[in-house]
């Protein structure tokens, strides 16, 4: 106690150090050890999950290729007026030409021609066979032989749209992403009604999403009470039965669901031999929305009943009792009192259900028939077969934004804090 | 913000490289060659790939099934800077994305394949708009028509119109869930004639056609995405014609023994074959291995094991019986000449510029 | 269905078996008066609990019939008995405030809102809560919590209130502290009270009468000091207080008097629940009634004992000698002016009047 007389104000240790400096000497080991425990997981989450998802949203507004292949000619362009409705000036399609020479060369005029399909359905053929013509063009006048190459090089839109998008950013991925498109005169338009599809897979996406998940919680709620109230050898069998979708394979369920709900299948011939419906009035479980809905709520139920059970694990049964002593009958002692305690489970059963039901796309394809297919149906399909990687990466960010939205909502409204996985 | 680019695809290719790359040490040279997996990769294997190992101890060939997702992985490792792989086998249509993409090698049929046994040079033995800039065709495979031959009393389905006629031939149709080839045998069954069916569907009014054409099965119809799907639906009875690839079908009758039968008017060809990544490590290796694996006997013999039928003129008479079946192989070629009158060939050109906007068309038509 | 005035709550012969083999109570026969701080006091597995979630209907009785203020309760649900409950780990809510909590009973009996404030303040007055109404139970001591889950099962004004075990989680210092308070609450409201306890001293502390049960059956109900200096069975006598045991033959009988044989030391005692000559019996005394070297004929059990081990308690000194082959006897010596000191062994007379040795039953283990 004698030596905490240093300076005033500030405390010391017995050597004299001050107290703060030699708490924090002390504590940097503890730190560094703590920075050292997560520093592979915050390696791996960047590698594998951080990166990606920047990388992705880089893609879908970046714009170099056309202007770095188009090297020659992209900068002429820009002097060009497109609204006058002239084509370019003669420099302009010589420049094309030795683009396409050098595009040809190098393998890459074909990327040109694809980046720009995305926008016009053509483009991609013209620069095909453009290429294997440019080469014979020996001389002038360019514009002439460009023509005779492929007329749509007579067209002021083709070159209308190359100035377009000879931006290093580009809009126009957002744009289709949202059923938009940019018109030939730059203005944004919607895109013709029977193109007209990523909008209605948001909402379907969406609101599959929140049946499932709505479903999920009725068909696990009561569940999730019986697991937390029965006793523990009973309610380990029942976890296992709940947790078994868990440990079969996808293609084992599908087919599963598909000998019981199909129409000739286990349960419509079970429902014509009981005599509940007639033979030829079979229902229709699979291959449509309702499959979607069945195949999906019994994939994710687990992930509803998990949170659910370790939240209501943790309730004790005097609270019940307690209410029912206080005078409240059995269903208002559980709405007030039981269900209240739940939030927490019901909260993180739900983000997690929503978010993963969101994502899905393999079982929608699957069993979902014509109205089954969802927003992410369409990124695999961008990602793998038309590698429009732009178009991928704009509608996982417009979805990743969709879900940060809604994440922020339940926060304001639930609180974050309440949600308790287990 | 390149770079970043560049190591994030990496990491995209990286599960698919880690795994390999261990390997490449043992034997003197590895060749990954790509495919599809299944009965179709086995096929390959009995027919190329070991015969090919036979001769050449120094070459071992390594089996990747990862073609469902060839083309975007090879993507990824070509921005990545590291193609590990040698030979992917590829759909036509992928083949073509490919090679506008630069991720593929163009060739020189005469140069790279080789000549028939009588001499004729690979650019005339192959079929006809087969060869293709990156694309070394390989097997001739349709999609055609099965149906339950309990079904229809009377009359069985035997031509295009029969398949859109819901009156005469009622009951559910199993279509695959993609607009290539619905389209064009929608307008076949409307009557355009198979000369004009791309230029009637590159005006918007054809393409209006072509769907209104389709509405009138859409209530009766059940869409697949699996190859192995609509031959299921067939064998559970859910639907009683259904459009599915030739050798599914050949399973399922010969194999399985279903009551199903083949209606081959207007199948559609399509094509599969090799495609030789740019910027592979051993690309002089390969182009060995796919000189062997594309001659005259080797893709008669693959023949032998998978009902699809060889790319080369010269390999149809040299096709022989079913390795485990016995049964005669040629009949149930796709390209034979009695299963050949009426047949429809892809215009990959057509659908390169196409797909993207009819594939989003389509999706729109099932939503309505 | 008559029943008999004054008893407000009565069990008669109820019986309750979870597994339909064996009884957890054996016939019980209880009649509890208005106004009544009754205890069930015993061990863990006597059925105590188990005849309190009886009376509050969370567990039907197998057989018998439970009656309150008049009517039998049997088939009337929890929620409409009118039975206030205090649980041992409080179950107060943790989503509702305070106040909420104490609102909750009322808000179901669908009382004005006035109504309701006002008895929700009186209420949290009573228990020296009034301005913690706000807050949330987790943000409260353990006693006080404790307050709110009393004030929340009289702010009702039930017919009855039950406690389970209420004292238990909390610290000894507190525990005595809230056994007056409940005391002084059960005083001032004349409610009655079951009350669940395996403490005796909280049972000795606070109640009219304790009904002492062991094996599912009531050893002995009687009040507190009746229980303890006239304990009626070797059950009671070692469950309440400390209490010195000797077992031993009864040899001869004499009224109200008998003469137990005990390693061959004849003792005087007291009969009170011994089978008859020949029998066994167990003798009950308590240490603080047994006298060091007492004076020539003052007692009529005079045995030689050594002392065996001294422990110093401040106010006494807790001897424990060997008498008649029995090295766990308790002798309680005052730490009064003028006691005699004892060494350890060294040999001393202890002695105690027969009216202070009860001969009881056998003990359980030679039964």
């Amino acid at each position: 106690m004698a030596q905490v007389e240093a300076a005033p104000g500030i405390m010391t240790t017995a050597d004299g150090q001050p107290l703060k400096l030699s708490l924090q000497r002390a504590l940097r080991r503890s730190k560094i050890r703590a920075m050292l425990l997560v520093a592979p997981l915050f390696l791996f989450i960047l590698v594998t999950f951080l990166l990606p998802i920047l990388d992705m949203t880089f893609r879908s507004v970046e714009n170099q290729l056309v202007s770095e292949i188009l090297h020659r000619s992209v900068p002429l362009l820009q002097q060009w007026d497109e609204k006058t409705g002239d084509l370019p000036p003669e420099d302009v399609f010589q420049a094309m030409v030795e683009d396409f020479k050098e595009g040809r060369e190098n393998r890459t005029i074909g990327r040109v021609g694809t980046r720009l399909n995305y926008e016009v359905a053509g483009m991609s053929s013209l620069f095909r066979s453009t290429a294997r013509k440019a080469r014979r063009i020996k001389e002038g006048p360019y514009t002439d032989a460009l023509i005779k190459a492929n007329k749509r090089w007579g067209d002021v839109e083709t070159w209308r749209l190359i100035k377009r998008e000879s931006g290093t950013i580009t809009l126009s991925y957002y744009l289709a992403a949202v059923d938009l498109r940019f018109g030939s005169d730059g203005s944004v338009q919607a895109q013709p009604e029977n193109r007209q599809i990523y909008v209605k897979l948001f909402v379907r996406t969406l609101w599959l999403s929140t049946l499932i998940t709505a479903l999920c919680l009725v068909l696990g709620y009561p569940i999730s009470y019986l697991l937390a109230t029965l006793p523990t050898r009973t309610s380990n069998m029942l976890m296992i039965l709940v947790l078994l979708p868990f440990w079969t394979s996808l293609l084992v369920r599908t087919t599963s669901w598909i000998v019981l709900l199909q129409q000739e299948g286990v349960i419509n011939d079970l429902l014509v031999w009981v005599g509940i419906i007639a033979d030829d009035a079979r229902i229709r479980m699979i291959h449509n929305q309702a499959g979607t809905i069945i195949a999906m709520t019994h994939i994710l139920l687990p992930f509803m009943v998990l949170p659910l059970y370790s939240v209501m694990k943790t309730i004790p049964p005097s609270y019940m009792r307690a209410a029912m002593s206080l005078g409240a009958n059995p269903f208002t002692a559980f709405m007030r009192v039981y269900v209240p305690n739940t939030v927490a489970g019901i909260g993180a059963g739900g983000i997690l259900v929503f978010i993963i039901a969101i994502g899905y796309y393999i079982t929608p394809a699957l069993v979902g028939g014509t109205s089954g297919t969802l927003i992410s149906n369409f990124i695999a399909y961008h990602m793998q077969v038309s590698l429009n990687w732009g178009l991928a990466g704009a509608l996982g960010a417009i979805l990743l934004a969709i879900v940060l939205i809604l994440y922020l909502l339940y926060d304001k409204i639930v609180g974050i804090d309440n949600m308790k996985l287990g | 913000m390149k770079d970043v680019l560049k190591y994030s695809s990496f990491a995209f290719a990286g599960a698919a490289a880690f795994g390999l790359a261990a390997t490449t040490a043992l034997a003197e040279t590895d060749l990954v060659v790509v495919s599809w997996g299944g009965a179709y990769s086995a096929s390959q294997q009995k027919a190329y790939h070991e015969p090919y190992m036979a001769k050449n101890p120094g070459i071992r060939i390594l089996n990747d099934d990862s073609s469902s997702e060839g083309l975007a992985k090879l993507r990824a490792q070509t921005e990545a800077g590291n193609v590990t792989w040698d030979l992917v086998d590829m759909v036509a249509s992928d083949a073509i994305v490919a090679c506008d993409e630069g991720l593929a090698l163009e060739y020189d049929p005469d140069e790279l394949l080789a000549a028939a046994p009588d001499g004729t040079p690979a650019s005339q033995d192959f079929v006809e708009g087969s060869l293709m800039d990156c694309f070394i065709p390989q097997i001739v495979y349709s999609t055609t028509f099965g149906y339950r031959t309990d079904a229809f009393e009377g009359d069985q389905p035997s031509s295009i119109k029969d398949i859109f006629d819901i009156e005469k031939f009622p009951g559910k149709r199993s279509l695959e869930k993609k607009p290539i080839g619905n389209l064009e045998w929608a307008l076949l069954a409307d009557g355009v004639p198979v000369d004009n069916i791309y230029d009637v569907l590159s005006t918007p009014e054809g393409v209006d056609r072509a769907f209104a054409k389709l509405d009138t099965i859409k209530d009766h119809t059940i869409w697949w995405v699996k190859g192995a799907v609509p031959t299921q639906h067939l064998a559970d009875g859910e639907a009683v014609i259904a459009s599915a690839y030739n050798g599914r079908l050949f399973a399922a009758i010969e194999e399985e023994k279903q009551p199903i039968a083949m209606m081959w008017e207007w199948q559609v060809f399509d094509l599969d074959g090799w495609v030789i990544p740019k910027g592979g490590k051993n690309i002089e290796e390969v182009k060995k291995l796919v000189y062997f694996a594309t001659d005259t006997q080797r893709l008669a013999d693959q023949a032998k094991y998978i009902s699809y039928g060889p790319t080369r003129k010269s390999s149809a008479p040299l096709v022989g019986k079913h390795a485990e079946l016995g049964i005669d192989m040629a009949p149930h070629m796709p390209t034979d000449p009695k299963n050949a009158a009426k047949t429809l060939l892809f215009n990959y050109e057509w659908w390169a510029d196409h797909r993207a906007e009819l594939d989003e068309r389509f999706q729109a038509w099932l939503a309505q | 269905m008559t029943v008999q005035s004054g008893a407000f709550v009565s069990f008669k012969e109820v019986q309750k078996s979870y597994d339909g083999e064996t009884l957890v109570v054996k016939n019980l026969n209880l009649d509890i008066e208005k106004g009544e701080f009754l205890t069930m006091l015993g061990p863990s597995g006597s059925g105590k609990t188990t005849c309190l979630m009886m009376l509050a209907g969370f567990e039907t009785a197998t057989h018998g019939e439970i009656v309150l203020d008049g009517a039998p309760i049997n088939h009337v649900p929890p929620h409409k008995r009118d039975i206030g409950m205090v649980f041992q780990n409080y179950a107060l809510f943790p989503h509702m405030t305070v106040a909420e909590n104490l609102a909750f009973p009322l808000q179901v009996r669908r009382m004005s809102k006035a109504d309701i404030e006002q008895r929700v303040q009186r209420a949290l007055d009573m228990v020296q809560l009034g301005p913690f109404g706000g807050r949330r139970p987790a943000q409260l001591s353990g006693g006080q919590q404790q307050r709110v889950a009393v004030a929340r099962a009289l702010v009702f004004d039930p017919k009855l209130v039950l406690m389970d075990e209420p004292l238990g989680a909390l610290d000894k210092q507190l525990r005595e502290q809230m056994q007056y308070e409940i005391k002084h609450i059960h005083e001032s409201l004349e409610v009655t009270v079951v009350y669940v306890t395996h403490d005796q001293s909280e049972a000795l502390t606070m109640s009219n009468r304790i009904a002492v049960f062991d094996d599912g059956i009531i050893q002995q109900l009687a009040s507190p000091d009746e229980l303890y200096e006239l304990p009626e069975n070797a059950f009671v006598a070692q469950f309440i207080g400390e209490n010195n045991r000797l077992v031993g033959k009864v040899t001869a009988e004499n009224g109200t008097h008998c003469t137990i044989d005990i390693a061959g030391n004849a003792i005087q005692a007291l009969a009170v629940n011994h089978a008859g000559v020949g029998s066994v019996s167990t003798l009950s005394l308590r240490p603080e009634r047994v006298f060091i070297n007492p004076g020539d004929g003052l007692c009529p059990n005079v045995f030689d004992a050594r002392v065996e081990e001294l422990i110093y308690l401040g106010d006494h000194m807790r001897t424990r000698v060997n008498v008649c082959g029995h090295d766990d006897f308790i002798v309680k010596v005052p730490n009064s002016a003028g006691h005699v000191h004892l060494k350890p062994g060294e040999t001393v007379k202890v002695g105690w009047q027969a009216e202070d040795c009860r001969a009881l039953d056998a003990p359980a283990e030679a039964a």
